[in-house]
């Protein structure tokens, strides 16, 4: 059976056959970077539009329906529209860090793709601290949206970078400790080693109510991350226009959009490796038959499902929930999350010691 | 709670570890911001995230109706009040209207009467669900909004069949109304009560109910009795401190002394309270509405007037309730077919003049929190 693996092997056994093992490691490095810039390209298209086809589902409309096959090229058309526009820099801002902190927003989000195994076989880089390295990395990201609201020079924009900094900070000490169960249960930060370890049955299943409690907060926690509504304050439209990038447009207002959608993409991706064993397929036990049947379903497609459904639970609370308020934004982090989080920690530890996990 | 004067008084005092004014922030939100709904223009000092003053800025959309009003006579000046609250129009142009009659003591017929309150109060429960749509979206949520205009649509299409228009209306003459309903009007009007029945618990599961929603308005913007009082506020605003002021129930005109309706008063005095003031309204204007649609009676639907209107010399003061609170026509004539002075007293003036109590001491997300509650429309302050 043709499987991405396959094909990833039969290139690179290729590549060092014909060419000298340094060349090959460069053109492979190439194919990848092309891929992921491929996969930034895809991705922005397919959720820009998934996005406005589940709000429009929600608030009982059509959506998009006119450019393309049922507004398929929707984003297209938008993002022609985006690359002629006039990219602004505004007077008084910083030019240099203004121009830079779109950049730095998507550079963090592409160094995330590094350590996701997107299939069997098919990683990039299957580093032996891929946990930590997403949680390093997924911080760098704040550091570009402080950097465009203190350049823009404007006072919204100020204003949403701030919260923005404190929310980041805040909840990622959340989604670290959520990640930590799960790491708990493997022994191993490498995220191959914890695809595989749930051969037999995802870690949501197998850990028990620690593992669910550990779910419920990872998804509240990367919500807030990537400052999606209910915990869009960066942004709160009512309140501060478009908070940090208010100053943004063209190709510029662009990217950040993007990098948005990407971040989405990729805490999903973090969630369903690690809750619902990534590209693992459907396992049961020791139902021989049922985990033979579930085989034959490519591993892509698994992961491809499990990510767009996590990806459609977030829009859906967008949808549907009023924001907070930024006081109450981090008391619920600081005062419920945080303590939660800390105890199930403790809880998954004694689980996982006394062997009560499956 | 973290929201206190003495914070603000601390942070002026001089003694205070020199913490000067310097520290405060300064932002212009509007004319053209997407939280006050139209253009409003607020000058806020912010210290940090806190609000230390709000001060609001007319003069934007200024069209001087009141002086304009001089030049027009008493049958055109009612169109110009169509302008003012643009969701409220029915009812601003029944207020001119009935200034109009009870100055040349025109009696209007009974159908005419009917006519005038039915449509009041399906204007009122378009401006509510308008409000509760755009509250929704001022706290973030948006989807809310598509819900409240898919009923408020089925208004406005009865509107539109009625008179013609589906904002400014101008149906209202003196004397009774333009002309006479359409033979579909029962009919529509029924559909639309079964289904906004139906509808209106929706509205509690998606908004009310939610627990970052009760967060988010709860104890915040609260404005005590003595303050609604002293501030001139009216309408819901001032019904949610616990002030009994509609004028339906204080001073009916019309019919509203047949009708079986509750006036709702809250005490909770937050934006809760508020919001559970035209929660419930809405549910009192279909009330009326159903006791009134059955039985509109067969007649005329004009008075007899004549061609040109001269009001006896002297003063006229009428007031109405709209969705905002108590609407006034104060009317000096000189015995001339133009008035000689019209002053328009708005309820959202008056509620609008509360905001920097409320606001002072609350968050900038607080802000348009209260702001929503209160219910602004911008061309009703700004004449």
């Amino acid at each position: 059976m043709p499987s991405l693996e396959n094909i990833t092997n039969t290139i690179h056994t290729w590549l060092n056959n014909h060419v000298s093992s340094t060349l090959a490691t460069l053109i492979e490095m190439l194919i990848v970077a092309l891929l992921a810039m491929g996969l930034f390209a895809i991705l922005g298209l397919i959720l820009v539009l998934m996005e406005r086809k589940v709000s429009a589902y929600m608030q009982i409309r059509l959506g998009p329906n006119r450019v393309g096959f049922k507004g398929s090229l929707q984003t297209l058309a938008d993002t022609l529209k985006l690359v002629l526009k006039e990219g602004l820099t505004p007077n008084g801002a910083d030019k240099l860090l203004f121009n830079l902190a779109h950049y730095v927003v998507m550079c963090a989000a592409m160094l995330i793709l590094a350590p996701l195994a997107f299939a069997k076989g098919f990683q990039i880089w299957d580093i032996n601290i891929g946990v930590l390295y997403i949680s390093a990395i997924s911080s760098i990201g704040v550091i570009g949206i402080l950097m465009a609201g203190w350049a823009s020079n404007n006072k919204y924009s100020l204003l949403g970078a701030m919260r923005s900094g404190a929310q980041i900070v805040s909840y990622e000490l959340s989604a670290g400790l959520s990640v930590l169960c799960i790491v708990i249960l493997t022994g191993s930060l490498r995220i191959s080693d914890i695809v595989n370890a749930q051969q037999n049955g995802w870690f949501i299943f197998k850990g028990h109510i620690p593992a669910i409690i550990a779910f419920v907060i990872f998804i509240i926690a990367v919500t807030a991350e990537t400052n999606r509504a209910p915990f869009d304050l960066a942004e709160a439209e009512s309140e501060l226009t478009a908070g940090f990038h208010t100053e943004y447009s063209g190709m510029k207002f662009a990217l950040f959009f993007l990098a948005e959608y990407v971040n989405i993409f990729v805490v999903c991706a973090i969630g369903a490796t690690l809750f619902f064993g990534g590209w693992m397929p459907l396992h049961i036990g020791n139902w021989q038959g049922f985990n033979h049947a579930m085989d034959f379903v490519p591993s892509s497609i698994w992961f491809t499902i499990k990510v767009f459904g996590l990806i459609f639970l977030i829009m859906w609370f967008r949808w549907t929930f009023p924001r907070l308020r930024v006081d109450q934004l981090l008391n619920l982090e600081w005062k419920y999350l945080l303590p939660l989080s800390l105890v199930n920690l403790l809880v998954m530890t004694v689980v996982a010691i006394m062997g009560w996990h499956f | 709670m973290y929201r206190t004067t003495d914070i603000l008084e601390h942070k002026q005092s001089p003694s205070a570890g020199g913490v000067g004014e310097a520290e405060y922030m300064v932002i212009n939100v509007g004319p053209q911001h997407p939280a006050t709904h139209g253009v409003l223009h607020l000058v806020i000092t912010l210290n940090g995230e806190t609000i230390i003053n709000v001060e609001p800025h007319l003069g934007y959309i200024h069209r001087s109706i009141e002086k304009m009003c001089e030049s027009l006579t008493y049958r055109q000046f009612i169109y110009t009040t169509s302008r003012m609250d643009y969701l409220s129009s029915h009812i601003n142009n029944h207020c001119c209207a009935m200034s109009v009659e009870k100055a040349l003591q025109i009696e209007i017929p009974e159908r005419a009467k009917y006519i005038r309150v039915i449509l009041d109060e399906l204007t009122r429960l378009a401006s509510h669900q308008l409000w509760w749509g755009a509250m929704a979206m001022d706290i973030g949520a948006i989807t809310p909004f598509f819900y409240a205009f898919r009923e408020r649509e089925m208004i406005n299409d009865i509107m539109e069949e009625t008179c013609g228009a589906r904002l400014t209306m101008n149906y209202m003459v003196p004397g009774g109304v333009m002309f006479d309903l359409h033979p579909n009007f029962q009919k529509r009007v029924k559909e639309f009560i079964a289904f906004f029945k139906s509808k209106i618990d929706e509205y509690d599961e998606i908004l009310t109910g939610n627990v970052i929603f009760q967060n988010r308005v709860k104890g915040i913007g609260m404005l005590s009795k003595e303050d609604a009082i002293s501030y001139g506020c009216t309408g819901p605003t001032a019904r949610a401190s616990g002030v009994s002021c509609d004028v339906r129930k204080l001073y009916p005109y019309e019919l509203y002394n047949n009708i079986e309706f509750d006036e709702i008063i809250n005490t909770g005095c937050d934006s809760f309270a508020r919001y559970q003031v035209r929660m419930q309204e809405m549910k009192q204007s279909l009330k009326i509405v159903e006791q009134l649609i059955d039985n509109i009676p067969e007649g005329d639907f004009q008075a007899k007037t004549k061609a040109v209107l001269k009001l006896p010399k002297g003063e006229f003061y009428t007031r109405v309730e709209t969705a905002r609170g108590e609407f006034g026509v104060y009317i000096v004539s000189e015995g001339a077919t133009t008035p000689y002075r019209i002053k328009f007293r708005s309820p959202g003036f008056s509620n609008l003049s509360a905001l920097n109590h409320m606001a002072k001491g609350n968050k900038i997300g607080d802000l348009v929190a209260i702001m929503g509650t209160i219910d602004l429309v911008i061309p009703d302050i700004d004449r």
